[in-house]
């Protein structure tokens, strides 16, 4: 284990981290305010993806593709808020689960039917496909290109929830929905706002992972499942507890892989969540007080 | 359900299972008048997805608990032993004993293991309640499969064959009808001890506590115990279920535990009707039969499955048996509270 490996696998579990904060972003405010397990999170991002990679198939311009992604995640899911889950928000979560659940078989299966088995490849412009050298490591530069992307979507939405008034809407509606629709906040408009503004970030995430991994079915369900992880150890409905927990998950995760025999790496991070859990059932920082 | 149910509704809960039952019972004679095998392989899974989802549903149905994680506990079921009987094949002892492919010892072996893992995954995902809980057994659930694609050694990926024939005790079991009349007796085991525990004090505790947890603390009961207990007798039983799929197959593999397939557990129990002890079997017959169906129509048969599950927690709310209960019950009123 030599530092320059350590400090390329810190990054690229940095990365991850980055990707992780930008699913987490929407299902735990989602979470937060409705009280809606949004399993379907998953199937945004791999819509932003193919979306992605069908653009750049079409128009050859990565560009446009990184533009269409999060546009086609945040139009489908607000298509299958308006039509589908909005009925759902009372109802209790066995009913949430199931309603979603069959969202996803009828996803996944639909976008087989458009885009066929074999999985798509993204490619990268040449800008992209180098490499960069950080303290001496040489680095492909499309990884640091999505560290840094998504640093920079992570502080514009804090930025956002934290101190503009949109975001103090959000928050009060996630801390406590009734009185805050009891003090003028318009909860439903605010949570279809939100809910197609996490779909968008999923789709862009999906996109930015399209030429690390291939763009293909069923690639969103792994990284929703590790992304209820960062809800969880979180704290539903807390913005900067999905930011800490997303990091942490995402360098544990990759370290994990890298220290540990192969069983014992997938399973470091349930094993962290199980003890984190054990000390703060509600997660790190618990939005509900 | 508060008050004492009518002894019609009675004499119609406790038939319903006998009547399942029976049906299962004469397929493989219908198999045979009609020379067609294959019917004992379907009724033999359906039977086999009976068992998990009627334990499953004994949490979810009963305990309030949605648990994501019970396709990981069928897989270790069948992961223990598909693994003993491999070192009963190859003769390589595991650890300090020898492997075995009879049932009688890996029965019970399944049954410790998953009971053990059971306590410990559901001492800590109960510390939670709710939605916090659904996303902690799914992550578990996860968690095991995992644990199940590392194991190299006996296959990972591609999942574990079992060579050597499976007994039971001294008779062959690897005889298709027979095999099938093992699971049966499982089935109509489980469905017992399921219905005995919902008409218990246990069973009443854990249904008071999905309803109001405050009131049942402030009675002097503290429902975690409850729920744990409920928890590892629900996990075991579904382990018993996939230690049956594995032996009956001669095959377990990681797809068997997939998050998925924890999903698709739920919703056999919801086709099915998490109110009534048999319905989860009705559901899981329906599933498999539909799933049979659908596919031979379509290779696309999840896009049509996935939104007929939309469709069903939509509209159907209570599932096959309460549509059963309404066209069965003269008092339309009597099925609704029932």
């Amino acid at each position: 284990m030599t530092p320059s490996l350590i400090i390329e696998q810190l990054l690229n579990g940095v990365q991850l981290g980055v990707m992780l904060f930008l699913m987490s972003a929407g299902l735990t405010l989602v979470f937060g305010i409705m009280n809606f397990i949004n399993l379907t999170h998953g199937s945004l991002y791999m819509i932003g993806a193919f979306a992605g990679a069908a653009t750049q198939a079409a128009t050859g311009s990565f560009l446009l593709a990184i533009l269409a992604a999060p546009l086609a995640a945040a139009l489908a899911g607000l298509a299958l808020e308006s039509a589908l889950l909005k009925r759902f928000y009372g109802r209790d979560h066995l009913d949430q689960v199931l309603v979603t659940f069959g969202s996803i078989l009828a996803l996944n299966e639909a976008t087989r039917m458009v885009f066929g088995l074999t999985p798509l490849r993204m490619s990268l412009p040449a800008a992209l496909s180098g490499h960069v050298l950080i303290f001496g490591v040489p680095y492909p530069a499309f990884r640091l290109a999505i560290l840094v992307v998504g640093l920079v979507v992570a502080v514009l939405l804090y930025f956002i929830i934290m101190r503009t008034r949109i975001g103090m809407w959000v928050r009060a509606g996630a801390s406590n929905r009734p009185i805050a629709s009891a003090m003028g906040v318009n909860v439903p408009l605010v949570f279809a706002a939100l809910f197609a503004a996490g779909a968008a970030l999923a789709g862009l995430a999906g996109v930015m992972a399209g030429p690390i991994l291939s763009v293909q079915v069923g690639m969103g369900e792994p990284i929703l499942i590790l992304a209820l992880v960062v809800t969880v150890i979180g704290g539903v409905g807390s913005i900067r507890g999905a930011l800490v927990a997303a990091l942490l998950v995402g360098v544990v995760d990759t370290l994990g892989r890298v220290l540990l025999t192969p069983a014992l790496g997938s399973m470091a991070i349930f094993v962290m969540m199980a003890a984190i859990l054990a000390i703060r059932p509600k997660g790190l920082f618990p939005a509900h007080g | 359900m508060a008050e004492p149910p009518t002894p019609g509704a009675r004499l119609r809960e406790s038939l319903a299972p006998l009547l399942i039952l029976a049906a299962l019972a004469a397929t493989p004679m219908i198999a045979l008048a009609l020379d067609d095998p294959f019917i004992v392989k379907v009724a033999t899974r359906v039977v086999i997805f009976a068992i998990a989802a009627t334990a499953l549903n004994f949490v979810v149905g009963y305990g309030g608990l949605v648990s994501l994680c019970h396709a990981g506990f069928f897989g270790i079921g069948g992961y223990v032993v598909g693994i003993l009987a491999w070192h009963d094949f190859n003769a390589e002892p595991l650890w300090f004993m020898p492997g075995s492919s009879d049932l009688a010892l890996t029965l019970p072996a399944a049954i410790l293991v998953s009971g053990l893992v059971a306590t410990i995954v559901g001492a800590i995902s109960l510390r939670t309640s709710g939605p916090y809980f659904l996303m902690i057994t799914l992550a578990f659930n996860q968690m095991f499969y995992y644990a199940a694609v590392a194991l190299q050694k006996y296959g990972g990926d591609d999942g574990l064959q079992i060579m050597s024939a499976i007994t039971l005790g001294p008779i062959d079991v690897s005889n298709r009808y027979r095999f099938f009349y093992l699971a049966l007796a499982v089935l109509a085991l489980t469905l017992l001890l399921i219905g005995r525990f919902v008409d218990s004090r246990f069973g009443m505790v854990l249904r008071a506590a999905s309803r109001n947890e405050t009131r049942v603390i402030a009675v002097g009961v503290d429902p975690w115990l409850y729920r744990l207990a409920a928890f590892v007798v629900s996990a075991v039983l579904t382990a018993v279920a996939g230690a049956l799929l594995a032996a009956g197959q001669q095959f377990i593999s990681p797809v068997d535990m997939g998050w998925d397939r924890s999903g698709d557990l739920v919703v056999m129990a919801v086709l099915g009707g998490v109110g009534a002890v048999w319905g989860p079997a009705l559901g899981a017959a329906a599933f498999v039969v539909l799933e049979l169906v659908l596919s031979s129509w379509t290779t696309h048969w999840q896009f049509v499955f996935g939104l007929i599950v939309v469709l069903i927690v939509v509209s159907l709310r209570g599932g096959l048996a309460d549509l059963g209960r309404t066209l069965f019950s003269r008092d339309k009123e009597e099925a609704k509270h029932g």
